[in-house]
């Protein structure tokens, strides 16, 4: 019986049991520390967390060959005050809405001097992804330019005061969709599915992550880094400030995000669903929704559902998402 | 080498000649002719390595530009009117970046109401962006100065915006002496870049610069455009040179040095000002004309002693400031102060309207005469707008303004409900 | 040519920005002490021994045992296993066959005949240790360990005490308590056998000990008041299991009644069935789950055909026939006679009713007072006359081997303390590792084709040694499922879930350090750390 089983292996950054090459990137004392200390993010910021997951990745799959794009928001501002860059990467920030055109034309240059070995990678916030800049992401899309775009998903515009994007989610407390009156929180829309319509441009790659699984991350931009072409990476990340949650809960709610079938982690080529991650610990949505001040008003004082039907709603939604993308099909486990 | 072509093409030769390496444009009249022929060249590989990219938009098409600039390309699009606006926000950045990228604006009305034919409304948008911003008068000096605009913004690192008028330089067909490339390389050498994005030296561009370090920021970008003052000159100088022609410079004096009055003007409009004022000086009239082809940087100290001794000066410029008046005339009128020069401004030629030779005997007559008005606006049918404000002052839902004066024109027949 | 004054920036410059100054609490790793270690009787270090199995290291992780236990082929089999009990990992699937890898180490050891540690330089002094049992070995080990000069005296022919002669050797082969004994006298130790002490002082004089240690055991069943017509065959379960041991089994023929409720009955109801018994029964007073037996025994016993009538005493016999009265328990708990009689017919009795030591060799020292059949002794295992220490069955104690071991280890310490005229200092314990200090989703789960293999290392061994044991890749695999809780086993998972790159890799102690400078004190570190081994402590402003 030859079972390989190494105790937290497949799940925890490291381990002194798995051989290194199996181990992340992450757990490498030699890591790219794409972003390093001294930024200004919050305590427990999961878009500076999942950048760094991201680049280090990027930068092990390309031997370093590579330069980023970034759009105006949370990680550009926090990262780069001058006089101050916790970038320790090649880094430029144009504009709020056209960091997909700028790594175009980043990746044009590039091409044209022939030195396409350097990678591009264009990085924005859901508001530079999903609302502004989306017209540039759809253009770079349709050319099939050979970026990688990814966006940090927070769910809303953070940098300027936790507004709402089109990324909001259902429910939501932002300060232009406050809890109050008859439908407290984000109306309860169509929603704007961006890796869905992503798909729809049929790339060659489009993948949903979060940070609470960096194997699944780190795996899914180093798949992305093998193939040429725009692809597009959407990962779901925690911002402790606009979410009304504790600093070191980021990974636990991101985690959560995925386990209640919220937020669905799948993979797909050229618009086709290929791979989607089982579901291991089942959990209701409000589970998810306690740890969360943006939906504390759908409990009362004593922590009991004070909105039933929205919270209803919302796992209605939750489970919509397991039976369209097979979430609890398979079982989830791994050694 | 001469050639009967088409101002537009003349404009994309001569850009090709220049080995832009990364070209990307959206569709907008009346620069669609140039972009298609860079994008013919390079697909049929005569413009090669060139990266021809077509854009979903201006804002895109600056952004990509910005992005090939910052990687170390030689980066180049075009545009005009609506579409600088819409890429304001990225015009802004290049010129606050510094990145080098030259654009050829074909210059073109501001709507509303739209219209698609020429005034320079929409280079004056963009005047304040750190650009600097040069003005053709034939088609010629349109195609000449884009070699010295990528020469001049790969120096100083600053982007350049080389201004047509749209239609009138754009669509006329002359002959165009077309320089060889060798001619051009001697000229222009390859792009080496400030800053470039390069994994071997990485560092971060385009920081957030706080109230401790803006101004000083900004005040470097002022310090770049004022020795591009002392460049441009030189630049012109050596292009004539090499080239055995004059193209490009500050300013270009025209039978101004005794003249009781100057007529100041910038792009093709020189033109017919200059047969005029021809027409003027053999009747005996000491009137002469100033052409501006550096509008930014303003060459304050060429314009002051160009004009500084004449009575009277008028400025005719192609857009103006709603609710004040003229734009270049006030940087004129700023050049002159202390001067006992008195200065007026002529709107003309906004949207396309012709500026004809009859209209602008009567402005310099009456500017010789001392009978300038202030503000002029040339050709105004002050009936048919005097009628619409008389219909405005009357009813509060008077109708669109435009729809209202074109029926009184009689060019909309019908009127329904 | 020169960068663009502030819109560029250089690599490195955010390093000069400490955002360490935002904390208002700051992370500290920390050593919390696993279920495992703290239930363990023998106070062995579990979580470490785990830790060096789990990649291979099964030297290492041997020797591990031994600085507590030099019996884990024993204890492997014979031990209840409370580390397992209390084991967090119940919490999360089940818990770790911490025994049956015990187990593996212990065949393992013997197998490649590795040796116990040398011992440490001679001190010159000599201790007497009464009885071989689990107790009295221990004490003889560790003491040998210590420098000391050791005697064992047991009165049995055979070293091994309960060993031997109490626990049946189809649960504990013979040859692995007699393989782990040679190995303790290898180091030194001198045993021996058919010697009884009748005067601890004498023997203590005559052999000029400077110390002893007391762990004769408590061979002696108790007996109950049956009021039994003649021919009636009744036998206590201590005689039974020694005899079986040791010559001639007892003929008990085809029914049996044992009496009692705890291990004792159990082995007793099995060797009564393996001695042709066909019908074994298990006459116990309160219910099956008030019975101190432990559950597996239980189960065991049940599975090999044993019966078991609860709620019921014997009240009479006459010659086959057992009269048996019914209970019932009280809101106490507590049985109370119903008087409602049946009877029971059986060809002999085994009663199992608890044992008592033979404390006679205390007559020369009567300051040690016997209270209630256990010698009173200190933490330190001393008893009222110096120099004497005592353990195992005949002190306070869950009567375990486990326990026994334990004592035998405490005392040896104490007495190398005593001799030394030294006090011996106890570490302070650290604070429990519980389940609310645990990230249980980073422990990977065994997959279902694995698990039944995984039962079988939950549960002693029953017939078949062979069957029983684990081979090795499921004694790696279920050692791997330790959750080393409270103790850091370098997952990286600080490291990588910081992001403020705040926590560094380093070669010291278990290999990262807190970059103070940059914390902003988050918690993620605390919350992500799968074993509980980080936790937050307020700033100093």
């Amino acid at each position: 019986m030859s079972v390989r089983f190494y105790q937290v292996g497949s799940f925890a950054v490291g381990n002194r049991l798995v051989n290194r090459s199996d181990r992340t990137v992450q757990s490498d004392a030699e890591r790219a520390n794409s972003l390093t200390s001294g930024h200004r993010a919050c305590q427990g910021c999961g878009e500076a967390l999942g950048a760094r997951y991201a680049l280090d990745a990027a930068m092990r799959a390309t031997g370093g060959q590579m330069v980023a794009v970034n759009a105006t928001g949370c990680l550009e501002v926090f990262s780069t005050p001058y006089p101050e860059t916790s970038w320790q990467i090649a880094w430029f920030h144009s504009l709020f809405g056209n960091a997909p055109a700028v790594a175009t034309g980043v990746a044009a240059a590039l091409r044209v001097k022939g030195r396409s070995e350097t990678r591009v990678i264009g990085q924005a916030g859901d508001g530079g992804t999903v609302d502004i800049g989306f017209g540039c992401l759809s253009g770079m899309f349709e050319r099939n330019d050979d970026v990688l775009f990814i966006c940090y998903d927070n769910e809303a515009y953070m940098n300027t005061g936790v507004q709402r994007s089109g990324a909001t989610p259902p429910a939501a407390r932002t300060a232009t969709t406050e809890a109050v009156g008859p439908q407290p929180g984000n109306s309860f829309g169509q929603g704007k599915n961006m890796p869905e319509l992503a798909m729809a441009h049929g790339i060659p790659y489009v993948a949903t992550a979060t940070v609470a699984d960096l194997h699944d991350l780190e795996d899914k931009v180093t798949r992305a880094m093998e193939l040429h072409g725009a692809r597009y990476i959407h990962i779901l990340v925690t911002c402790p400030l606009g979410w009304g949650s504790a600093p070191g809960d980021t990974v636990k709610v991101a985690r959560l995000a995925t386990q209640t079938g919220l937020f669905p982690v799948f993979e797909a080529e050229h618009g086709e669903v290929v791979r989607a991650s089982p579901i291991r610990r089942p959990a209701p949505v409000e589970e998810y929704l306690r740890l969360q001040g943006r939906y504390a008003h759908l409990f009362d004082a004593a922590g009991n559902p004070a909105r039933p039907d929205i919270i209803a709603a919302l796992q209605a939604m939750a489970d919509r998402n397991i039976a369209r993308y097979g979430l609890l099909e398979t079982e989830a486990v791994a050694p | 080498m001469l050639r009967q072509i088409e101002g537009s093409r003349a404009v994309a030769q001569t850009v090709a000649l220049c080995r832009p390496e990364v070209v990307c444009a959206y569709p907008i009249s009346p620069q669609t002719h140039i972009i298609e022929a860079l994008g013919e060249m390079v697909k049929k590989g005569e413009l090669s390595p060139c990266e021809f990219i077509n854009v979903e938009s201006e804002f895109a098409a600056m952004s990509v530009a910005i992005g090939a600039s910052a990687a170390g390309a030689r980066a180049f699009t075009a545009t005009a009117s609506q579409g600088l606006l819409f890429m304001m926000e990225a015009v802004y950045n290049a010129g606050g970046l510094g990145l080098p990228i030259v654009m050829t604006l074909a210059n073109r009305a501001v709507g509303a109401p739209i219209n698609i034919w020429n005034d320079h409304s929409d280079a004056m948008a963009a005047r304040d962006a750190g650009w600097v911003q040069l003005f053709a008068e034939t088609i010629q000096e349109s195609a000449d100065l884009h070699i010295q605009a990528f020469r001049l913004a790969e120096e100083l690192s600053v982007p350049v915006m080389v201004c047509m008028d749209g239609f009138i330089l754009t669509h006329a067909t002359e002959q165009v002496d077309l320089p060889s490339q060798a001619l051009v390389d001697s000229f222009l050498p390859p792009y080496e870049p400030r800053q470039v994005l390069d994994p071997a030296e990485p560092y971060s561009i385009g920081a957030m610069v706080g109230p401790e370090a803006f101004e000083e920021v900004r005040y470097l970008a002022h310090a770049r455009q004022l020795t591009a003052l002392g460049r441009i000159g030189e630049l012109g100088a050596e292009f004539a040179e090499t080239f055995g022609r004059d193209s490009g410079g500050l300013v270009h004096p025209y039978r101004s040095a005794d003249a009781d009055v100057i007529v100041v003007a910038m792009g093709s409009v020189l033109g017919t000002i200059k047969d005029v004022v021809d027409e003027q000086r053999d009747a005996g009239l000491r009137i002469g004309a100033l052409g501006i082809t550096s509008f930014r940087p303003f060459p304050i100290d060429a314009v002051r002693s160009a004009l500084g001794s004449a009575r009277h000066v008028v400025v005719l410029e192609k857009a103006f400031s709603v609710g004040f008046g003229g734009v270049l005339s006030t940087d004129v009128a700023m050049a002159l102060s202390g001067l006992p020069v008195s200065v007026s401004t002529v709107v003309a030629g906004l949207g396309g309207r012709p500026i004809t030779k009859v209209s602008l005997r009567g402005v310099f007559e009456a500017a010789l005469r001392g009978e300038s008005e202030r503000l002029t606006f040339l050709d105004l049918n002050v009936a048919l707008v005097e009628r619409e404000l008389e219909r405005m002052a009357l009813q509060r839902r008077s109708g669109p303004t435009a729809e209202n004066m074109l029926r009184d024109l009689g060019v909309v027949a019908s009127r329904i409900g | 040519m020169e960068k663009p004054f502030a819109i560029t920036l250089e690599v490195g410059s955010s390093l000069a920005n400490k955002t360490g100054s935002w904390r208002v609490e700051r992370p500290v790793y920390v050593d919390r002490l696993p279920p495992c270690n703290n239930a363990c009787p023998a106070g062995e270090n579990i979580q470490q021994w785990l830790y060096l199995a789990e990649d291979g290291s099964y030297e290492a992780a041997w020797r591990q045992i031994m600085r507590d236990n030099p019996l884990p082929a024993v204890m492997g089999r014979a031990c209840f296993h409370p580390c397992q009990t209390a084991c967090n990992r119940a919490a999360v699937d089940e818990t770790v066959g911490i025994n049956a890898i015990e187990r593996f180490l212990g065949d393992r050891a013997l197998q490649e005949g590795w040796s116990p540690d040398p011992p440490g330089p001679s001190t010159g002094k000599r201790v007497l240790v009464v009885g071989s049992g689990p107790g009295g070995l221990s004490a003889a080990y560790h003491l040998r360990l210590l420098g000391h000069a050791v005697v064992v005296f047991e009165s049995s022919p055979l070293p091994g005490g309960m060993m031997r002669y109490g626990i049946p050797s189809y649960r504990l082969p013979r040859d692995v308590v007699a393989s782990e004994i040679a190995r303790i006298a290898s180091m030194g130790v001198e045993i021996v056998c058919d010697r009884t002490v009748d005067d601890l002082a004498q023997a203590m004089e005559d052999g000029r000990f400077d110390a002893a240690f007391l762990a004769v055991g408590a061979q002696r069943g108790k007996h109950a008041d049956i009021p039994a017509g003649d021919s009636a065959r009744i036998l206590d379960a201590v005689t039974l299991l020694h005899e079986t041991e040791d010559s001639e089994p007892p003929v008990l023929g085809r029914r049996v009644v044992i009496y009692g409720g705890g291990d004792t009955a159990m082995d007793a109801a099995r060797t009564a069935r393996r001695l042709g018994a066909e019908d074994a029964v298990v006459v116990y007073r309160r219910t099956r789950e008030r019975m101190p037996a432990n559950v597996d025994e239980v189960q065991d016993a049940v599975d090999e055909g044993v019966r078991l009538k609860w709620l019921s005493t014997i009240v009479g016999q006459a010659g086959e026939v057992l009269t048996i009265e019914r209970m019932e328990l009280d809101d106490d708990g507590f049985p109370q006679p119903t008087g409602e009689i049946e009877e029971l017919h059986a060809d002999s009795v085994v009663l199992a009713l608890g044992q008592e030591a033979d404390l006679s060799l205390l007559g020369g020292t009567p300051e040690i007072t016997v209270d209630g059949g256990v010698v009173p002794v200190g933490a330190d295992m001393m008893t009222a006359r110096p120099g004497v220490f005592a353990g195992g069955d005949i002190v306070e104690g869950s009567r375990t081997l486990t326990e026994a071991i334990g004592h035998g280890k405490r005392a040896a310490r104490a007495i190398d303390a005593w001799l030394a005229g030294r006090r011996l200092d106890r570490p302070a314990r650290h604070e429990l590792a519980t389940t609310e200090h645990l990230n249980t989703w980073y422990y990977a789960d065994a997959p279902h084709s694995v698990r039944p293999h995984l039962e079988v290392a939950r549960r002693t061994s029953t017939f078949d040694e062979v069957v029983g044991g684990l081979d090795e890749t499921t004694a790696l695999f279920e050692a791997r499922r330790c959750m080393s809780c409270g103790n850091c086993f370098q997952c990286d998972n600080c490291f990588g879930v910081c992001p403020d790159n705040a926590v560094m890799k380093v070669e010291e102690a278990h290999g990262y350090r807190f970059d103070y400078d940059f914390c902003k004190g988050c918690g993620l570190c605390v919350q992500e750390c799968p074993c509980g081994a980080i936790e937050m402590v307020p700033e100093e402003i």
